[in-house]
């Protein structure tokens, strides 16, 4: 069997060298936008959009340690403020789940900030529609012809109309469109597909199909042991799972991309795997390696965006939140509000926003879920009227329709 | 007769007999799914790749030849002057323009999705890829192509069978690589609902299989003296006729037959770039080379006849009695069942016998016969079976072959390189192994990101497997996190694994 992935990947190397060649070439359609923004004293703004598929559970991302129904609610999934099952400290209310580290070293420095208690206009538990509705920007779901960054561009000045830039193999609907999108896939052919699908298909299986599901549980189970039996010298440097891996080299590419002068200034990341319906974990577990990937990735356009990083704003969303309540399999079920994450040197960080509802049953949205509270349209209306000078009119009518009643949040960006 | 659509059996004829449904397909055959295979079988040439095909076997080779001679040339340039400007491409590579190596970056198969214009980021200058690569590369999209826009694909499915049956391998040498897909649109395709005698004929004179078995190097021990020194039989061809591609191992052929065949065969090769006589890179018959005098095969005398001696004894091979039981069990059991039933085979093999090797009359046969398609889905998709189905589930039609030729590379069945000439195996255990399942998943997810995921996972589900997928693959495909995992499921699922 001809199993040689090595030989489907692109080497780093020839990823840094993509890089510069964009920066020469590719893009540099609008090179006097480039001459204009690096003018002393211009901004030159960023913003990257990583979409969380999934559902995002909010309350162990951001919990909020400091309400009292919270820790009985949450079970077994629960932080608290300290102990052994701490989480890190951010403004004593609230806390950071204990793989965000380098989020909470950016909250330090206020290059980080978190919103809690939104949702965005969806009130129904559908996976598909609700990332529709999260990227199309339309107050429903059914429309897909466009994504609202990629009508972002569109508004944009002639001159600062370069390409959007869309990480992955395909195309996030944020960013499709009429106004051209330049794409980049992080080196890599065929990986492994995440444990979450891997659990899924061994369920399918279990009650369709045992034959098939004991051969691909046993190929699980070898894997497993030559993993562990490779693992080599963890204390050399951190060890990052190949999933975490995986989204710090998308946040790193797209890092590069963009800090180039006449790079493109927007772009789109998709991160997959929140659906934690069961062992959904705290400080350890499947949420835990996905945050994990998720700062992984803040870190990676940190430090690879360089300068650029002091115009950068990253926001992390996600189509709906999780049940307050733990469900029977230890993780928990499709919800409403959650909570967004943010970072960037132009960030007016260092705190978390929220009306908080609180988590009192008479509170919860339909008996079970947190209540938004804030709609995340006014975070990306704020977000893009601060970095781009949008106007109100065209953040209500052409990049989020109908959101007249949505105000943009404000002094977002510092 | 049925009443009314019949959508259980339309899934039976595109996923047992065909090559998946696309989107629309199974309402298309539901009214009368045999008679929506028949049609196929009596469609004018729908074997054939009749637009804008790669260049023929000889073309392909003299331009593989053209490319070893301007590189020796160069190197002895390289040797007296100083480095000049690269020749000019040999011109019937041309309009094939450069193409990445294979299994590289998979970028560009997201373009055109959504009216998203979306561009690959540039790639660091590769070199020009080998002359045989490009070739191969041409040859692969094409086939890919075919089999991604047949209507059913029960006629690509026996493509890929007789491909497989009479296989070659790149691994063998350039010129294979080279030749293995003008083989299959030379000598399989247009033969592949005709007389077996003509496709065993086309398979075994053509340059891919001589050069794949050898036989150019074989030579009569009494042709004329002096010519061949150290030079002498090769059983090779003779030996996999008799065993793989006619009468089957262990159906009484001898020793003795497969040294009487390889004498039969001997002066059967290929114009070499040396050649003066025939076409460079065509079938050439070499009479110096050939044993002369008459011969004994399976008790048979065959007069000494240059070529036609071969061509004689190659047609009374494809009209034997074991060849007809080898046949029908290889397509029972390609088709209907690892274990095939043995009423059906020897219904087939009458068949076979009785219409002299007509392969329309047995594989419409097969497709008329209840027990066909009564038997349990049991077999599990070969690697080509499941990407070709899935990239069929979601109107997915590459104008590049790297999805496709690092799909199979990964699940073990790579193009055209099997690892031996019997092929890649036709038993579901050779493909459900924990290795393969464990790639089929990772593939699943890879596909399932690149592949056009569609807006109503529910639907594309029903719209490839109609009401036979059980409530708990609706249930997990309903319940995916992302569009994207409801398609790695559909994929994985057992309803699209077994057929």
């Amino acid at each position: 069997m001809i199993r040689n992935r090595s030989e489907l990947a692109i080497s780093r190397r020839a990823l840094v060298r993509a890089a510069g060649a964009l920066g020469a070439s590719a893009l540099c359609g609008a090179g006097f936008w480039s001459a204009a923004a690096s003018a002393a004293g211009a901004r030159d703004p960023r913003l990257v959009v990583v979409i969380l598929r999934g559902a995002v559970d909010g309350l162990s991302a951001i919990p909020p340690v400091g309400d009292p129904d919270y820790a009985a609610l949450h079970g077994d999934l629960a932080f608290a403020a300290s102990g052994e099952r701490a989480a890190l400290p951010l403004d004593g209310f609230f806390a950071a789940h204990p793989s965000l580290v380098a989020f909470r070293r950016m909250y330090d420095q206020k290059h980080a900030a978190g919103v809690h208690a939104v949702a965005t206009g969806y009130r129904d538990r559908s996976h598909f529609d609700g990332q529709d509705v999260l990227e199309s920007g339309n107050p429903k779901p059914g429309r897909t012809e466009s994504g609202w960054l990629n009508r972002t561009l569109g508004a944009l000045p002639a001159s600062a109309s370069r390409r959007a830039l869309g990480v992955g193999a395909t195309a996030p609907l944020i960013i499709r469109g009429p106004a051209p999108a330049l794409g980049w896939a992080p080196p890599g052919g065929v990986g492994p597909a995440n444990s979450d699908l891997t659990e899924r298909v061994l369920d399918l299986y279990a009650h369709r199909d045992p034959p098939l599901g004991q051969q691909l549980s046993a190929a699980l189970a070898a894997e497993k042991v030559a993993s562990e039996s490779s693992s080599g010298d963890p204390a050399r440097k951190p060890h990052y799972g190949g999933a975490v891996e995986q989204m710090r080299l998308a946040a790193e590419g797209a890092a590069r991309l963009l800090a180039a002068p006449d790079g493109p200034r927007i772009a789109a990341l998709a991160f997959d795997g929140f659906d934690t319906h069961q062992n959904e974990g705290a400080a350890q577990g499947v949420l835990a390696q996905r945050l994990q990937g998720l700062d992984a990735a803040f870190d990676a356009f940190e430090t690879d965006l360089g300068d650029a990083w002091a115009d950068t704003v990253v926001v992390a969303i996600t189509e709906f939140g999780r049940t307050v309540r733990v469900n029977g399999t230890h993780g928990t079920d499709h919800g409403t509000a959650t909570a967004a994450l943010l970072a960037g040197g132009a960030l007016a960080g260092g705190r978390v926003i929220a009306d908080w509802p609180s988590l009192k049953a008479e509170r919860l949205y339909e008996g079970r879920d947190l209540y938004p509270t804030a709609d995340l349209r006014g975070v990306l209306k704020g977000l893009l009227a601060d970095q781009f000078g949008l106007s109100s009119k065209t953040l209500a009518e052409v990049i989020f329709p109908d959101s007249a009643g949505v105000a943009p949040m404000k002094a977002l960006v510092a | 007769m049925t009443i009314g659509p019949d959508l259980a059996g339309a899934v039976t004829a595109f996923n047992r007999f065909g090559f998946g449904a696309r989107p629309g397909d199974l309402a298309a055959a539901a009214g009368d799914p045999r008679g929506f295979l028949l049609e196929e079988l009596w469609t004018a040439n729908v074997a054939l790749i009749r637009d804008r095909p790669p260049p023929s076997g000889p073309a392909a080779l003299q331009a593989y030849y053209l490319d070893q001679q301007r590189k020796r040339a160069e190197r002895m340039s390289m040797a007296m002057a100083p480095p000049k400007a690269p020749p000019p491409v040999v011109p019937s590579m041309a309009p094939l323009g450069p193409a990445p190596p294979e299994g590289a970056s998979m970028t560009p198969m997201a373009a055109g999705q959504s009216g998203a214009p979306r561009e690959a980021a540039p790639e660091s200058p590769k070199p020009q890829p080998q002359v045989e690569q490009a070739l191969f590369r041409a040859e692969a999209v094409a086939r890919l192509q075919k089999q991604l826009q047949a209507r059913l694909g029960l006629v690509e499915r026996l493509v890929a069978f007789w491909s497989n049956h009479f296989a070659v391998s790149v691994a063998k040498s350039a010129e294979l690589r080279a030749a293995a897909g003008p083989f299959e649109r030379e000598a399989i395709r247009p033969n592949v609902l005709g007389k077996f005698a003509a496709l065993l004929r086309a398979a075994e004179s053509h340059p891919a299989m001589i050069l794949y078995l050898d036989n150019q190097n074989s030579v009569g021990p009494n042709a004329p003296p002096g010519l061949f020194a150290g030079k002498g039989l090769n059983e090779n061809l003779a030996r996999e006729i008799l065993e793989l591609h006619t009468l089957g191992v262990g159906s009484g052929y001898t020793q003795a037959d497969v040294t009487e065949f390889a004498r039969i065969l001997t002066g059967w090769s290929v114009a070499g770039p040396e050649s003066e006589a025939g076409a460079i890179g065509s079938f050439l018959f070499k009479p110096n080379w050939h044993e002369p005098g008459q011969r004994t095969l399976l008790g048979k005398t065959y007069a000494e006849a240059g070529a036609e001696q071969g061509r004689a004894a190659l047609d009374d091979l494809a009209r034997h009695r074991a060849t007809a039981g080898h046949i029908a069990t290889k397509l029972v059991r390609h088709f209907v069942a690892d274990d095939p039933p043995a009423d059906l085979v020897d219904a087939l093999a009458v068949k076979f016998r009785d219409s002299d090797g007509d392969l329309a009359v047995v594989v419409s046969a097969l497709v008329a016969d209840d027990r066909a398609w009564r038997a349990k889905p049991t077999k599990i998709r070969s690697p080509l079976e499941f990407v070709v189905g899935a990239a069929r589930a979601t109107d997915y039609v590459p104008s590049d072959p790297g999805l496709y030729l690092q799909a199979l590379n990964l699940l073990g069945m790579p193009l055209w390189r099997p690892a031996g000439p019997n092929g890649f195996s036709d038993l579901s255990d050779a493909w459900s192994s924990p290795e393969g399942m464990k790639s089929r998943l990772d593939l699943a997810w890879f596909m399932g990101q690149r592949m056009h995921a569609p807006a109503d996972p529910l639907a594309a589900m029903k719209a490839v497997l109609g009401d036979t997928a059980s409530g708990e693959t609706s249930e997990a495909i309903t319940r995916a996190e992302s569009r994207e995992q409801a398609l790695a499921l559909l994929f994985m699922a057992p309803e699209f694994q077994r057929r």
